[in-house]
C-alpha cells in the first residue's frame, strides 16, 4: 500500500452511487439527430469541414482543429449533415454556440479506420498525433486537449503519471462502471500514456475506497506492470487535480503552476480508455460513459452514449418524470450545472445527467444572515476563509478578495454545502471573479488609452516646440536683416556691394529653416519610397489586410445568418456590410496577386 | 422541457442556523441545572424573563424594519443571547435589571448594528456590562450556594423567588453571600492556605469553591457536547482556558498572601467555563480563522486574569470579551490561513504576495 496524505477540509455528502451501478453499462438506440458542438474543450473551437446535405460516415472528421490548442470533431454515427448553426449547448449560462447537426441513417456505418497494436515501437510524437487526431480532450472536467497536455515540449521530464479515478462527486458512477467492465483496456491506455511520456517512474491510479469492485477489477491487470492502484478514504473533493496530487504525493502544486511544471501529468481514467481506443483500434472519441441518475428517472444506470446525443433522448428512454423534480443537472450535485432545456447535447466531458426529485434536492431555502460560524472554513479544501470572502464579495472589495486568495477557490461547493444559513457562497465567488476579471481588462484598456493620449499630447507639444523654434529663427533673421539694412543706409556711402551683402545676409539665416523643412520632406519621401521599394513589407502588409478582412467577412456573414434567422430589420444593412468587406478582400487579393507577378 | 436554473452546489447538508442555535440552547441545560441546584430558582427565572423580553424586542425591531418576523425569530439567536445573559446575571436580581439588560442587548447591541451577523460586540456581554456599571449593588449580590446556607434554611421556593424578583421582597438572612472570587479579592494579608481553612466557601468545596465548581463543571459538559457536535472548534476555548491556567500558574506565588488564587480556582470559578464555551465562541463577534480564534481566546484568558488579579472587579469575563471583540478585526488581519499552493500566509490587506 502506498502512503497517502490527507487534505484539509472536505465534506461527506450522501454518496448515492449504488442506484446507478445495479445494471451494466447500457446501449441506447441511435438518436434520430446528433448535435455536435464545435467547442467541447478548452481552446479554439473546431471549424466545420463538411457541407449541408453531405453524407458522413461514423468516425469521419466533420470539423478540424484550429491552431495548437484545439481538437477535431468526428461524426458519432453515419448520416447526413442537416444543420450547421447555433444551438443551445451544455453551458451554465444557457448560451447558444455553433454546432453541427447530423440526421442519422441508422446504419451506423464506420469509416475505414485502423489502429496499431505495437505502440511500443512507435515514436511518442506519432502516438501524440493519433491522440490529437482522435479528438480526445480531458473527460473528467475541464476538457483540456489531451495531446497538448501530453506534449513533450516542456521544461522538465515527467516522472509521475497520475490517473484520476477518484470520482468524488456523489451520484456519478461513469468511471466506476467503466473500470468494472473495461479495466483491461483502461490499463492498456495507461501503458500507451506511459510510452508517450517516456515511461515515468511513478504511475498511480488514485481511487476512493468506496469503489471496491473497480479496485478489484483493476488488480489483475496492473500486476507486474509498474502501475500502482492507490486507494484512499472517500471525501469530497478528493478528485480535484490539486487535491489528488497532494493526496498521492504529499506535494502541493504551487499557485499558478501546472502539474507538468512539477514533472507530473494528471489525467482522467475515462480519457485513458479513449486513448486506448484511438491508438489500438483507430477509433476517434465519439462516445463516452454517462450516468443517468436521480429519482426522477425510472432506472438509474450508465449508458455508452454517443457524443451529440440530446439529453432528451437519454431522459425519454429512461422514463423521466418531469413532474417529480425541478432541475436537470449536467454533472454531479456539487459542481454540476443546471440545463436550460433537454435539447442540450451530451459532450465529451458529460459524465452524468442528474434528474433529482424534489425529495432528493429540494428548492433552495431563503438565505439567513452569515453568522461567521466558520463551518465553511472547516470544509474548504484549499484553506480559504469563505466567510470573509463572502463578506468582501458582498461589499465588492476586490483588493481584499484578492488578498484572501479568491482566485485559488476551486468552486467545489463544499462551503455552500455545509453553510447552515443556506448562503449560495460559490455563486458570490463566481460573480466576484467575473467582476475582477472584467475590471482588470478594463484597466488594461484604460491604461492603453491613457498611454495613447499622453503620446498624442507629447507629439503635439513636440510639433508646437518645433514650430516655435522656426518662428523664433525667422524673427531673428528678419531683425538681423533690418539691422544690416539700417547699418548699410547709415553708412551712407552706398555701393552696389552692400545690396548683395544684405541679400546674402537675409538669405543665410532663412536658408537654415527652409533647408531643415526640406530635409523632413525628403526623409518622408525616402521612407515612402523605401516602403514602395520593399515588396516584402508590402506583401506582409497586404497579407495582414487580407487576413483581417477574411476574419471580418466571416464575422459579418455569421451576423447576417443570425439576422436572417431572427429578424429582417438589419438584414439589408448587414448584407451590404458583407458585400463591402468582400469587395475589399477582393481588392487586397488582386493587389497581392499583382505584387506576386 | 424547460428546467429550473440554479447554481451549484445543488446538495446541501441538513443542518441550518436554527438548529445550531437550538443545540447551543440545549447545551446550556447542564449549567442551568447546576445553577438552579446550587443557587435556587433565581437563574431559571432570569432565563425565562430574559427570553420573553428578547423575543418581544426582536419582534418589535424586525417589525419596524419591515422584515418577516417569523423568519427572523426562527433563527433563535435572540433567545440564545437572552439565555446567556440570564445565566450570567445574579439569581434573584430584580426583574427590571433583567429587562433593562436584555433590552440593551437585543436592541442596542444587536439590532441597531443591523441584526444577526452584523454586531461587532457580543450582545449578551454588552447588556451585562451596562448593568454592572449602572447597578453595581444589584449586580454583585449573589445568592449563597447550597452548602453555605445557615442550618435550617433553604433557598426560596419558586413562588417566593418570584415574589423576590417581581415584588421586591427581601430574601431571608444568609441567603445572599460572597463569591469565591470576591473572597480572594478581599482577603489580602492571609496566605492562600489560611483563606482555604477559614472560608466556608472553600472548606466546604471539593476543589474550587462551593457551588461554583458545579456550575463550571455543568458549562464544561455543555461545551464538550457542542465541541463534539462541531458547532465550534477547540481553538477559542482552549486559547482562553490555556492562557488563564498559564497566567494563574505564573502568578500563583506559591500561595503567599498576595497570591491571586490557585489555577483550579480560576478555571472553575465565576464565569470561566461559561465564558470559554458559550460567550467567546459567539462567532459573529470573534476572530474568524482558527489561529485567530486561538489568539482571540488567549487574549481573553490573559485579560480575565489581569482584571481579576489586579483590577477593580472580582470577575472579568464580560470586560475581557468586549475588549477582545475590539481586537478581533486586527487579529483577523494577521491570521489568514495559508492557502494551498502558497508558501506564505498573507495579510488581509496585501494584494501582492511577497
Amino acid at each position: 500500500m502506498s502512503r497517502t496524505w490527507v487534505t484539509p477540509g472536505g465534506v461527506h455528502p450522501p454518496e448515492n452511487k449504488h442506484q446507478s451501478v445495479t445494471l451494466p453499462i447500457g446501449q441506447l438506440p441511435i438518436p434520430e439527430k446528433l448535435v455536435i458542438p464545435l467547442s467541447q474543450h478548452i481552446g479554439a473551437p473546431a471549424t466545420p469541414c463538411v457541407e449541408m446535405g453531405q453524407q458522413v460516415l461514423k468516425g469521419q472528421v466533420i470539423a478540424q482543429a484550429v491552431g495548437m490548442v484545439s481538437i477535431p470533431m468526428h461524426a458519432p454515427s453515419s448520416g447526413i449533415i442537416s444543420a450547421i448553426e447555433h444551438r443551445p449547448i451544455a453551458h451554465s449560462s444557457g448560451m447558444l454556440a455553433p454546432c453541427i447537426e447530423i440526421t442519422t441513417d441508422g446504419a451506423d456505418t464506420w469509416i475505414e479506420h485502423q489502429g496499431i497494436s505495437d505502440y511500443e515501437h512507435i515514436s511518442p510524437r506519432k502516438l501524440l498525433e493519433m491522440v490529437g487526431n482522435a479528438g480526445i480532450s480531458g473527460m473528467g472536467g475541464a476538457g483540456f486537449p489531451s495531446a497538448v497536455k501530453l506534449n513533450p515540449g516542456r521544461q522538465r521530464p515527467i516522472d509521475t503519471l497520475i490517473v484520476n479515478a477518484t470520482e468524488c462527486e456523489p451520484y456519478i458512477t461513469a468511471d466506476d462502471s467503466a473500470i468494472r467492465e473495461r479495466a483491461g483496456e483502461i490499463v492498456e491506455g495507461i501503458k500507451i500514456l506511459s510510452a508517450i511520456l517516456d515511461h515515468p517512474t511513478n504511475i498511480m491510479i488514485g481511487i476512493e475506497d468506496n469503489k471496491p469492485e473497480a479496485i478489484a477489477a483493476l488488480a489483475p491487470h496492473v500486476e507486474d506492470s509498474g502501475i500502482s492502484v492507490v486507494v484512499f478514504p472517500t471525501k469530497y473533493p478528493s478528485g480535484g487535480e490539486k487535491q489528488l496530487i497532494y493526496i498521492l504525493t504529499g506535494k502541493e502544486l504551487p499557485a499558478g503552476k501546472l502539474p507538468a511544471d512539477e514533472g507530473m501529468v494528471c489525467i482522467n481514467i475515462g480519457t485513458t480508455f479513449a486513448i486506448k481506443r484511438a491508438v489500438i483500434d483507430g477509433e476517434p472519441l465519439i462516445s463516452r460513459v454517462t450516468t443517468v441518475t436521480g429519482d426522477a428517472v425510472g432506472t438509474p444506470r450508465n449508458y455508452d452514449t454517443l457524443i451529440g446525443t440530446p439529453v432528451r433522448h437519454l431522459l425519454e428512454h429512461n422514463q423521466f418524470d418531469e413532474q417529480a423534480g425541478g432541475r436537470v443537472v449536467m454533472g454531479g450535485p456539487m459542481m454540476g450545472f443546471t440545463l436550460p432545456s433537454a435539447d442540450v447535447p451530451i459532450v465529451k466531458t458529460t459524465n452524468c445527467i442528474l434528474a433529482p426529485s424534489y425529495a432528493e434536492i429540494p428548492d433552495d431555502e431563503p438565505a439567513q444572515p452569515c453568522i461567521r460560524c466558520g463551518m465553511c472554513a472547516e470544509a474548504c479544501p484549499v484553506s480559504l476563509l469563505p466567510q470573509q470572502l463572502f463578506w468582501y464579495a458582498q461589499a465588492e472589495e476586490h483588493d481584499r478578495l484578492e488578498a484572501h486568495n479568491l482566485f485559488d477557490c476551486i468552486e467545489c461547493g463544499a462551503c455552500s454545502y455545509v453553510c447552515p444559513s443556506n448562503i449560495p457562497l460559490v455563486q458570490y465567488y463566481r460573480a466576484a471573479k467575473g467582476d475582477i476579471r472584467q475590471a482588470r481588462e478594463e484597466k488594461v484598456k484604460s491604461d492603453h488609452a491613457r498611454d495613447r493620449f499622453e503620446f498624442h499630447k507629447e507629439r503635439i507639444e513636440q510639433a508646437e516646440r518645433e514650430k516655435e523654434a522656426k518662428r523664433a529663427a525667422r524673427r531673428e533673421a528678419t531683425q538681423q536683416a533690418k539691422a544690416d539694412h539700417l547699418a548699410a543706409t547709415a553708412n551712407g556711402t552706398a555701393t552696389p556691394a552692400p545690396a548683395s551683402g544684405s541679400g546674402t545676409g537675409t538669405a543665410a539665416p532663412s536658408a537654415a529653416p527652409s533647408s531643415s523643412a526640406a530635409d523632413i520632406i525628403a526623409a518622408a519621401q525616402a521612407r515612402a519610397a523605401a516602403k514602395q521599394a520593399n515588396p516584402e513589407d508590402q506583401r506582409a502588409k497586404l497579407e495582414r489586410t487580407i487576413a483581417s478582412a477574411e476574419q471580418r467577412l466571416k464575422m459579418a456573414e455569421e451576423k447576417l445568418a443570425e439576422a436572417v434567422n431572427s429578424d429582417n430589420g438589419k438584414q439589408d444593412k448587414l448584407s451590404a456590410a458583407v458585400e463591402n468587406t468582400r469587395q475589399k478582400l477582393e481588392q487586397s487579393k488582386s493587389k497581392l496577386a499583382e505584387l506576386a507577378e | 422541457m424547460a428546467f429550473k436554473q440554479v447554481s451549484s452546489p445543488h446538495a446541501h447538508a441538513a443542518q441550518n442556523t436554527s438548529q445550531v442555535m437550538k443545540l447551543v440552547l440545549l447545551a446550556t441545560i447542564p449549567g442551568l441545572a447546576a445553577l438552579t441546584w446550587q443557587f435556587g430558582w433565581g437563574s431559571f427565572i432570569n432565563v425565562v424573563l430574559a427570553s420573553v423580553t428578547a423575543v418581544v424586542c426582536e419582534a418589535a425591531i424586525v417589525q419596524m424594519r419591515g422584515r418577516s418576523i417569523s423568519f427572523y425569530l426562527n433563527d433563535y439567536s435572540a433567545v440564545v443571547t437572552a439565555v446567556l445573559l440570564g445565566l450570567a446575571l445574579p439569581p434573584l436580581a430584580p426583574w427590571w435589571v433583567v429587562v433593562v439588560g436584555t433590552v440593551f442587548s437585543i436592541i442596542v447591541a444587536k439590532q441597531l448594528y443591523g441584526g444577526l451577523g452584523y454586531n461587532p460586540f457580543n450582545p449578551a456581554m454588552v447588556g451585562y456590562v451596562v448593568l454592572l456599571i449602572s447597578f453595581p449593588i444589584q449586580m454583585t449580590t449573589w445568592v449563597a450556594p447550597l452548602a453555605l446556607l445557615p442550618a435550617g434554611t433553604a433557598h426560596p421556593g419558586l413562588i417566593e423567588s418570584l415574589q423576590i424578583v417581581f415584588a421586591g421582597y427581601s430574601p431571608a438572612d444568609g441567603v445572599t453571600g460572597a463569591t469565591p472570587l470576591d473572597v480572594f479579592k478581599h482577603s489580602s494579608g492571609l496566605l492562600v492556605d489560611q483563606v482555604y481553612d477559614r472560608e466556608p466557601l472553600f472548606n466546604q468545596a471539593m476543589f474550587a469553591g462551593a457551588g461554583w465548581e458545579w456550575v463550571n463543571l455543568g458549562f464544561l459538559l455543555g461545551g464538550i457536547i457542542l465541541l463534539s457536535q462541531r458547532i465550534f472548534t477547540w481553538h477559542g476555548p482552549v486559547g482562553m482556558l490555556g492562557a488563564l491556567a498559564l497566567m494563574s500558574i505564573l502568578f500563583w506565588d506559591s500561595g503567599s498572601s498576595s497570591s491571586p488564587g490557585s489555577p483550579l480556582m480560576h478555571l472553575f470559578s465565576g464565569a470561566s467555563m461559561m465564558g470559554a464555551f458559550f460567550i467567546l465562541t459567539d462567532p459573529v463577534s470573534s476572530a474568524v480563522s482558527n489561529r485567530g480564534r486561538l489568539i482571540f481566546g488567549a487574549l481573553i484568558g490573559v485579560l480575565v486574569y489581569v482584571i481579576r488579579a489586579w483590577g477593580n472587579y472580582p470577575d472579568a469575563v464580560a470586560f475581557a470579551v468586549l475588549l477582545a471583540n475590539f481586537a478581533a478585526p486586527f487579529i483577523d488581519n494577521y491570521t489568514l490561513p495559508r492557502t494551498y499552493g502558497h508558501t506564505d500566509r498573507r495579510r488581509a490587506t496585501e494584494k501582492e504576495e511577497d
